[in-house]
């Protein structure tokens, strides 16, 4: 039995990688370059390199060609890519005021600094099939890209394109709660440590920079249902490339590329328990790589529920939030029930089995403080 | 009851204060009885209770009594380790024979002294009975914390507990969710005093049930007093029941103490305003 | 496009890269030096899915050198096929010499079984453990538990046996059965049956435990004192397989998987696989030996 059923299992294994290889290529179409995945998937791009936590648009579009689509496949092959990359620095903090702005939107203002910028967003579309992308060509696209040129107003090019933020405003008024002295404020790195509860603030937000879209969204979506006592709104979203810069060993500070992201700021009012207390808003920050509305806007909530006393909703308990929320433990251990639990459940058969048999002996024998029908 | 000298007490507690809040110097003086406030009016702070003092002898039983505010329930909270001191003290005879300040003891020592020296009965069934658990499992969670091994050891001393406090035996392994008010009360005696603790607590403890099942109840921490002499405090907003149970009384307003004596003569010749509003409105 | 040299050309041995593994043996010495007591780690990402291993792969990783022989089981199995993918990735990330035989291996790691082969002062012992926090039966968050175990306030674990018992006149705990180590911590010994617990006491060899998805590192240093939960008057016992056998080799004192045919009869067999191989080829293993497995002769 021994040598033949390793063969077996290592065959077995063998065997399906080459079928998971020949179900990706069965029909012989033509192979995907990476550039088309990267460019017209670029959205499935931006949330695999977010749950990646790897800024590498050719990468993520690697890992989304090789897992055939499936995000969090894909998230977590370049997840594992991550952890064979020596780490040389930890930036300089992003400066998003400085962000070359594509989308700026804010809800609680109808005129913010710089205007109500929409930028590529399909929110006001209408989410009707097209079927005529099945059979766009390339001659209809660069017609297109040809047309969309032209539009551009050349003038207009030059005009600066960073803009001051919505809750500078608020600042200057004096409506932003001030920072409160006592909140922890270490700088963790989450890669390199176990994070443990109640964790500072910056590994929470770290920990949903990377956490999986739809978990964020879950909890966020519960915060605002009832299940929760966070009223947000989006005080300011902004998507758009920023600068990224790092010390040299002399401590100069150097750009080195740059990283699109997308920024909320989402405004809640936070409720006092103290009489005559003056109202303010507090802010709830989110950040992601590449443009995703959701997670960002989502982060910014529970940054705000994470940070409440009222224990009772779910996304107001950093446990229960940060755990469960990170996608590539989340996919591995739900997954994990595949594995043979034979053992296991032997285990537990043999306890039931016992159970059963003492029950019966019992139930011939009559003890003390047995219960009969109604329970006495 | 025993002479009641300066070094046979069981428990002396001195300059007792809780403070929500950031108080100031001034905090203390600008509230209490006198202010009608617990609230200072400069800091926003609360002073649950300030400067609480008084010295309870074995056996004996101390009623604290008060109207909601006036910070009584505080005053146990803190000896019983539920609330976090602000200052003061508190010593214990049976704990290293009162040399220190028991209050400041760690976490550890304090789940001892918890376990072994003490028991509490809280208002609210669900604050001392873990409703997960059967009747006995909550008794046993008791005997368990203090040491104890053996199973059959303690379903016996369980069930002579539930017998004691008139809870059915054949209840013992249910689940204190599916009994009365009255019967879940009698289970956390049981629970309390699993260990034989010299010191127990009893905050507003019938208050929740109907009146006639208040009666049993007070009957039943009566009966126990005088055959196992525990030495107890009973906070009670009720005259009637401080009457009933307690040997000498403290009366609470704003957080201090407004009097101090025997019951029997601060019920019948209450000297401080407050004191003589009470008796005359409830007794 | 990037290019990485680093990955296109060849791994570090062992692939996890060199201060990271310093980083796993100074929290695994901890680990040895406080029996029982969990280490936070940093548990980076692995090529394989949380919740399949990568705590065990991080320990065998870090600890392993270029001289050890190699062995994986997988519910006592060397032929299970998750057992063979780590084999795989171990044997080409360090070129280390794989084995099946028990007694050659110098490093076992193993998903929910010790095997039945005695193991010996220079072994190493690794198992991929799912939970680490055996108080999480009865608390959920690690805020509290972590305080538990600090203060040694293990009251509702016993409580929750005590239930166990008195609704089912039994422990009904199978697998991962609770542990008291140097008479200190509560551990969860991983899903291992309740027949493995008695050789986790006094044994010869280290155990080393890593929970990757849970960033949880523990050990048992040999010869150091492992006591299943019990009460006085209720005891532990290993599960019992009233008088059944292997069906290949007759052998009845060994933990047995329980088998259905095609034809619905049912058999049983020898779990540890290259146990099996020795019992039935008349090879010599020297099985544990513990008071429980003792009791059954």
């Amino acid at each position: 039995m021994g040598y033949v059923a390793v063969k077996g299992g290592s065959d077995a294994i063998h065997e399906a990688k080459k079928l998971v290889e020949f179900y990706r290529l069965k029909e012989a179409s033509s192979p995907l370059e990476i550039q088309q995945i990267r460019s017209q998937l670029r959205l499935a791009v931006d949330k695999v390199m977010g749950e990646g936590s790897l800024y590498s648009p050719e990468y993520a579009a690697i890992a989304l060609k090789q897992s055939e689509g499936e995000v969090f496949e894909a998230a977590f092959i370049l997840r594992a890519f991550r952890t064979t990359l020596r780490r040389r620095f930890y930036s300089e903090p992003l400066n998003t005021r400085e962000m070359f702005v594509k989308r700026k939107i804010s809800a609680s203002f109808r005129e913010i600094p710089g205007g109500q910028i929409l930028g590529p967003t399909r929110d006001y579309t209408q989410r009707i099939l097209d079927t005529a992308k099945a059979t766009e060509k390339i001659e209809d696209i660069k017609a297109f890209l040809e047309q969309f040129g032209a539009l551009a107003d050349k003038d207009r090019l030059q005009e600066p394109r960073s803009f001051d933020k919505v809750i500078d405003r608020l600042l200057e008024e004096g409506l932003l709660k001030p920072v409160d002295p006592r909140e922890d404020r270490t700088l963790m790195d989450i890669t390199r440590e176990a994070i443990k509860f109640p964790a500072p603030r910056s590994a929470r937000l770290q920990m949903m920079a990377r956490a999986e879209t739809g978990g964020l969204m879950t909890m966020g979506y519960s915060s605002m249902r009832g299940f929760g006592s966070v009223h947000p709104t989006v005080g300011e979203l902004r998507y758009g490339h920023v600068a990224v810069r790092v010390k040299d060993p002399s401590g100069r500070v150097r750009y080195i590329g740059h990283v699109e992201v997308t920024e909320v700021e989402m405004i809640s009012s936070v409720s006092h328990s103290k009489k005559n207390a003056i109202p303010q808003y507090t802010i709830g920050y989110g950040l992601c790589f590449g443009q995703n509305d959701t997670k960002a806007i989502c982060m910014g909530i529970l940054d705000t529920s994470m940070r409440t006393e009222d224990p009772t909703a779910p996304a107001n308990d950093q446990e229960f939030v940060l755990n469960h929320t990170e996608g590539i433990e989340g996919m591995g251990f739900t997954n994990h029930l595949k594995l043979p639990h034979y053992v296991t459940f032997q285990s537990g058969l043999s306890n039931i089995r016992e159970a059963i048999r003492r029950n019966r002996a019992k139930a011939s024998i009559g003890k003390p403080f047995a219960k009969d029908q109604s329970g006495n | 009851m025993r002479n009641r000298t300066d070094d046979n007490w069981l428990l002396r507690v001195r300059h007792l204060t809780k403070i929500y809040g950031e108080p100031d110097e001034h905090t203390l003086e600008r509230t209490g009885p006198a202010h009608n406030s617990n609230i200072c009016p400069e800091t926003q702070s609360i002073v649950a209770c300030a400067e609480i003092g008084f010295d309870l002898y074995p056996g004996e039983v101390l009623g604290i009594v008060g109207e909601s505010g006036s910070g009584k329930t505080t005053v146990v909270r803190m000896l019983y380790f539920d609330v976090e001191k602000t200052s003061g003290a508190a010593w214990l005879r049976p704990y290293r024979n009162a040399a220190v300040n028991y209050l400041e003891e760690s976490n550890q020592k304090k789940r001892f002294i918890r376990n072994h020296l003490m028991g509490m009965v809280y208002q609210n069934p669900r604050d001392g009975l873990n409703f997960r658990f059967s009747s006995g499992g909550n008794i046993a969670e008791n005997l368990i914390m203090a040491g104890h091994m053996h199973v059959g050891a303690m379903r016996d001393r369980s069930s002579q507990l539930l017998i004691k406090t008139e809870v059915p035996i054949t209840r013992m392994d249910d689940q204190p969710g599916s009994f009365s008010g009255g019967m879940q009360q009698r289970v956390q005696i049981s629970k309390a005093i699993a260990n034989n603790p010299p010191l127990l607590f009893l905050d507003e403890v019938t208050s929740g049930l109907d009146v006639s099942v208040q009666a049993r109840v007070l009957d039943l921490v009566r009966e126990l007093q005088r055959e196992l002499g525990i030495a107890m405090i009973v906070v009670s907003h009720d005259l009637s029941v401080i009457r009933m149970l307690t040997d000498r009384t403290l009366v609470m307003k704003h957080g201090r103490i407004v009097e101090s004596g025997l019951t029997d003569q601060v019920l019948q010749d209450p000297q401080h305003e407050y004191t003589q509003l009470l008796v005359s409105s409830q007794l | 496009m990037l290019t990485n040299n680093k990955y296109s050309n060849r791994y570090n041995f062992a692939f996890i890269d060199e201060s990271t593994k310093k980083e796993i043996r100074r929290k695994l010495l901890k680990a040895v030096a406080i029996p029982g007591h969990q280490v936070p780690y940093s548990s980076p990402e692995m090529p394989i899915s949380r919740g399949w291993g990568t705590g065990g792969l991080h320990v065998t990783l870090a600890v392993i050198g270029r001289e050890d022989i190699f062995k994986i089981i997988d519910q006592g199995s060397d032929a299970s096929v998750n057992a063979c993918n780590l084999r795989e990735f171990v044997e080409t990330m360090t070129g280390v010499r794989t084995t099946f035989d028990t007694a050659e291996a110098t490093l076992i790691q193993t998903r929910h079984r010790i095997t039945e082969e005695e193991l010996q002062e220079d072994q190493i012992f690794i198992y991929q453990v799912p939970m680490p926090e055996p108080l999480r039966l009865v608390e959920p968050y690690e805020i509290k538990t972590k305080q538990m175990h600090a203060e040694g306030d293990y009251a509702k674990m016993w409580v929750y046996l005590y239930e166990s018992y008195v609704r089912y006149n039994g422990i009904m705990l199978g697998a991962d059965y609770p542990v008291k180590v140097n008479g200190r911590y509560i551990m969860a010994p991983s899903p291992i049956p309740k027949w493995d617990i008695p050789n986790l006491d006094n044994s010869k060899a280290l155990h080393l435990f890593g929970a990757g998805r849970e960033k949880r590192l523990y050990a048992v240093p040999p010869y150091c004192r492992v006591e299943p939960l019990e009460f006085e008057d209720i005891q532990f016992d290993i599960e019992h397989f009233s008088g059944k056998s292997c069906y290949r080799t007759g052998y009845q004192m060994a933990f047995l998987d329980e088998l259905y045919f095609d034809d619905y009869s049912k058999h049983f067999v020898i779990n540890d696989s290259n146990f099996m191989d020795k019992i039935s080829s008349k090879n010599f293993a020297r099985q544990h030996s513990n008071k429980y497995i003792n009791a059954l002769k």
